[in-house]
């Protein structure tokens, strides 16, 4: 292992510095992007600090905290140790041989985050902002969640830690995954159903800002996904981006070559970022970020910000977000209540805008046969986030040739959705 | 000289504090707004706040979180906030009034349009909650453009470097948050209040204005001891929730809520 500074070589594969990236920009090949966030946690025009007052001096304090410990070698050895012990890391790569055999072309290989502590990537980012969190001394943490994912990983790390943790879920989202509900309060948290607005995802961040604004002296906000004003998009993203990390290893060591494309489901695309963020500057590798295309884009009955959506400001930073002409937030639908969301990461935008990323979008219906597929024929059960990943990998896989590997993160299991499917295929649990 | 500045100039020279009422547009209902903005000065408000509904209004509290769901059912827009307060101009060119809202609704109509439509139609400060300093450079110069003030919140967490950096981009008023909170949460704390504004003046010479916490003609009057203006927001917000139904009665209502705020904090000054 070595230092990737800015001199690197752009497609070392061994390059695992965390904070080094080179990405050259398509529209302009002269212009070489470095470091980014920029100081002021800007991706391109993307990102920033779009807060209140209050929050200000406590974002910068995270930030300063952040900078100062993610290069401190004791602060990176806990957290590695939590990440192989508590966590269960490396995830395997797995190659999925009957699911390429059944869909023919590119050998699809499946990140397992679905076999993390907790059933999927969440657990990364919590592990590591908890570390954080005690690091300045706070005694509780809050959380937003839509599918509970994020909302267990951060109740479970606040067990381990013995802070105390409040999760905010949308009313709705408290409905459709009551599995992961009561897993939570299980581990000691207290869930807060959210009433207001959609009563979903976005309504539950504006609840933990919320309380984050109130007792922002012992609190400390694990947000879940690469979203929220800087620092967060940029923590978020370090956290996951042991995924992509591990991912290079494991095929140089597996395979002897880098895989040809990624895929990854984005709903705030945390898990996506885990994964493409080390290999950004990697050319030779397409990336595909896949969103929620719930009843189809045309019916406008969806959760795509990046393909169907417009620059705009929502939730502390500026990226492309799903509102109408007058700039009020527009519902969103998604089977998928981890998708459910009407903004995204804003590097997520950048890199859309750059051309680096491809974002497309699967529906419901494309998310939900490849769910069962999954599962009939690998005996995986995959949770419908990275289900929507799966269906569009299905797609990909025919057009590349067989010599070919497409990596798809399954950022998570399936258990937590079985009711939600269920139910929607008529079928009585009870 | 701003409107803004002419009512703080006359207030310093009479000795008196400026009474700042909040209210969110179309709340309860569009038709009623600029009626309640007159109801506003008749209990007399020398400034006036309109909140422009947004459907995730972060930084506020249930009670002007459900004004905006209010609004927002008769889809109430940032044109139409602009054009109430043009409305509200044809029988009233004294009284400043400040469109309190979030980024996105202005940057969908165009932040240009924006500052230029609310100009002509008689708007004379901007308060943007949800863009302090670091975003303000891309932002503030536009509206300032236009002749707009740009009001900037200042809070308990905020540095002496950060006061100062906000006092150089500030016009007509700075808007002290009281407490670390959401919009109408619990009551301020006087004292502590009173040392923040002793830090705040230390850096700058702009009229600082206290809200958050400020429920009745008590806690007016002891904000107004130590502030140069007093911003009321939830309590009227929650009168109108209260009396959303009885749009005859909705304008008397606030303007005796306020004159009891307006004479306990003139009787301070008396």
């Amino acid at each position: 292992m070595r230092p990737c500074g800015p001199h690197a070589r752009r497609s070392d594969p061994t390059c695992r510095a965390i904070n080094a990236v080179l990405i050259q920009s398509r529209a302009n090949p002269e212009v070489i992007y470095e470091n980014l966030p920029d100081a002021r946690g800007h991706f391109g025009p993307y990102g920033g600090r779009f807060v209140a007052e209050t929050l200000m001096e406590p974002l910068q304090k995270l930030e300063e905290a952040y900078n100062a410990l993610k290069n401190d070698p004791a602060f990176r050895a806990e957290l590695d140790r939590d990440l192989a012990l508590y966590v269960g890391r490396p995830s395997p790569l797995y190659p999925a041989e009957r699911l390429t055999k059944k869909w023919g072309g590119a050998q699809i290989f499946l990140k397992r985050e679905d076999l993390n502590h907790t059933g999927a990537h969440k657990i990364n980012n919590t592990v590591g902002q908890a570390l954080l969190a005690k690091h300045l001394g706070k005694t509780r943490i809050i959380a937003e969640t839509g599918a509970g994912q994020h909302g267990v990983a951060s109740a479970t790390i606040a067990a381990r830690l013995g802070l105390k943790c409040v999760v905010y879920m949308g009313a709705d989202d408290v409905q459709r995954q009551s599995p992961n509900v009561y897993r939570m309060k299980l581990l000691g948290a207290e869930v807060i159903p959210v009433q207001s607005g959609t009563r979903t995802l976005k309504d539950a961040l504006n609840e933990a800002l919320r309380d984050w604004v109130t007792n922002v002296d012992d609190t400390f906000y694990v947000i879940g996904t690469v979203a929220g004003p800087h620092p967060y998009p940029m923590l978020v993203r370090d956290f996951n981006a042991v995924v992509g990390r591990e991912v290079i290893n494991q095929s140089q060591d597996m395979l002897g070559r880098q895989p040809d494309a990624l895929v990854a489901c984005v709903g705030g695309g945390s898990n996506a970022i885990g994964l493409f963020y080390p290999f950004i500057t990697n050319d030779s590798v397409k990336m595909y970020g896949v969103e929620a295309g719930g009843d189809g884009i045309e019916t406008g009955r969806h959760a795509a910000p990046l393909s169907a959506g417009h620059p705009g400001v929502l939730h502390g930073n500026r990226t492309y977000i799903m509102a109408d002409a007058n700039g009020q937030i527009s519902a969103t639908h998604s089977i998928s209540a981890g998708l459910d969301y009407p903004g995204v990461g804003p590097e997520h935008s950048w890199l859309k805008d750059i051309g680096r990323v491809s974002y497309v979008s699967v529906t419901d219906d494309e998310a939900l046969a490849a769910f069962h597929e999954l599962t009939r024929v690998e005996g995986i059960i995959p949770a419908l986030e990275p289900a929507h990943a799966l269906a569009y990998a299905k797609k990909l896989a025919p057009q590349m040739a067989r010599d070919q590997i497409i990596v798809v993160n399954l950022s998570g299991r399936g258990d937590k959705d079985i009711f939600t499917i269920a139910k929607r295929e008529g079928i009585s649990l009870t | 000289m701003t409107r803004i500045n002419d009512v703080f100039g006359a207030l310093q020279a009479g000795g008196g504090k400026a009474l700042i009422p909040y209210i969110t547009a179309g709340d309860p209902h569009p038709q009623q707004t600029v009626g309640l903005m007159h109801a506003l000065v008749a209990g007399g408000a020398d400034i006036i706040e309109l909140g422009v509904p947004f459907s995730d209004p972060m930084a506020d509290g249930p009670t002007i979180q459900l004004a905006c769901e209010r609004a927002l059912m008769h889809n109430t827009s940032l044109w139409n906030c602009v054009e109430m307060v043009a409305e509200f101009r044809r029988t009233n060119t004294t009284t400043p009034v400040v469109l309190m809202g979030y980024l996105n609704p202005i940057e969908a109509r165009g932040l240009d349009a924006f500052a230029a439509y609310a100009k002509q139609a008689g708007v004379d400060g901007v308060l943007i909650v949800d863009v302090a300093i670091e975003e303000a450079p891309e932002i503030a110069p536009r509206l300032r453009a236009q002749g707009l003030d740009c009001i900037f919140l200042v809070a308990p967490t905020s540095s002496g470097t950060r006061i100062e950096s906000i006092a150089r981009e500030a016009s007509g008023y700075l808007y002290y948050v009281s407490l670390k909170g959401v919009t109408g949460a619990a009551t301020l704390d006087v004292d502590s209040v009173a040392a923040k504004l002793d830090e705040i003046r230390a850096h700058t010479k702009i009229p600082v204005a206290v809200g958050f916490g400020i429920r009745d003609a008590a806690s007016a009057a002891a904000v107004s001891r130590i502030a140069d203006g007093v911003v009321v927001g939830s309590a009227l917000v929650s009168q109108i929730e209260k009396h959303q139904n009885e749009a005859q009665k909705l304008p008397e209502i606030l303007t005796r809520m306020l004159a009891e705020m307006r004479a306990a904090i003139d009787s301070t000054h008396a």
